[in-house]
């Protein structure tokens, strides 16, 4: 049963991410990606990582993708086509992404994986939440706080660049 | 690790993620798209720590530590990169890639 939801929601996400990829309307690409991230989602779910899925959901769908949709309204107008991209670039752009697949793959199939079998930790917020803000072994307090800060200092640099100038302003 | 399913699907799976986010990256003019295969492409990368986590060391939780950094690094990067975008629209009307060319010298 687990194996058949897998199968079927990376079928979900390589379809999508492909017409997201290649669709001409740019509202669409959008909607194309929501479904790729909340799929993703799903996969996480399968695996049982219940709250990476959860902040998959909160973060992806509920902020980037809203500010994606956010922003193509305010830059795009909704009735105009992407253009085409020239057939030369596709065709070089296809060679050099099959060649890329090809090697990743051959790679994976060279080399043994080895679980170092033990029992698997389990995933509660409880126990990511003990770990994150860890100093000791294992803990990762460090780049929590630096990540806090980089928030601080993009959310700063943004206002920073959206902001309109006052003083010019004939328009 | 889940039943039933080797771990080469998996990483098949999320290379193909990867590599279909490359070619939107290559071929796309507009720069919002550009974004969006930016972020189909760190998805992938995601999907491969949680692999690895789950099969490899499933006794530990780094992989998801990762994950979750990069999900926070990749949001603060589409907030920093949208204001960027709209910023240029306001100045020079368009988001392609060819036009942007204010600032080389």
């Amino acid at each position: 049963m687990t194996e058949v939801f897998f199968y079927l929601f990376t079928a979900i996400v390589l379809t999508f991410a492909v017409l997201a990829v290649t669709t001409r309307r740019i509202l669409r690409a959008a909607v194309y990606l929501l479904f790729v991230l909340i799929a993703t989602a799903v996969i996480y779910f399968i695996t049982n990582f219940y709250f990476l899925a959860a902040v998959q959901i909160l973060v992806y769908v509920g902020g980037i993708v809203v500010l994606i949709i956010f922003s193509i309204l305010l830059t795009s107008h909704l009735d105009q086509r992407l253009e085409k991209p020239s057939a030369l670039k596709v065709l070089f752009t296809t060679i050099a992404i099959i060649v890329g697949a090809i090697v990743t793959t051959y790679t994976i199939y060279g080399y043994n994986f080895q679980s170092n079998g033990r029992e698997p930790e389990d995933t509660s917020v409880n126990t990511i939440g003990k770990q994150l803000l860890n100093y000791g072994d294992n803990g990762y307090v460090l780049p929590f706080e630096v990540i806090s800060i980089l928030l601080l200092a993009a959310m700063i640099a943004a206002i920073a660049i959206a902001k309109r100038d006052k003083e010019p302003a004939d328009d | 690790m889940i039943e039933g399913i080797p771990i080469n699907h998996i990483l098949i799976f999320s290379t193909l993620l990867f590599f279909i986010g490359v070619y939107g990256f290559l071929t796309r003019r507009n720069l919002i798209t550009i974004l969006i295969s930016t972020e189909l492409m760190l998805n992938a990368v995601n999907i491969n720590f949680v692999v690895f986590n789950r099969y490899l060391y499933p006794d530990k939780l780094e992989g998801q530590f990762f994950s979750l950094f990069i999900i926070a690094i990749a949001a603060a990067e589409a907030a920093v990169a949208i204001a960027i975008f709209i910023n240029l629209y306001r100045n020079i009307k368009s988001i392609n890639v060819e036009e942007v060319d204010k600032m080389k010298h």
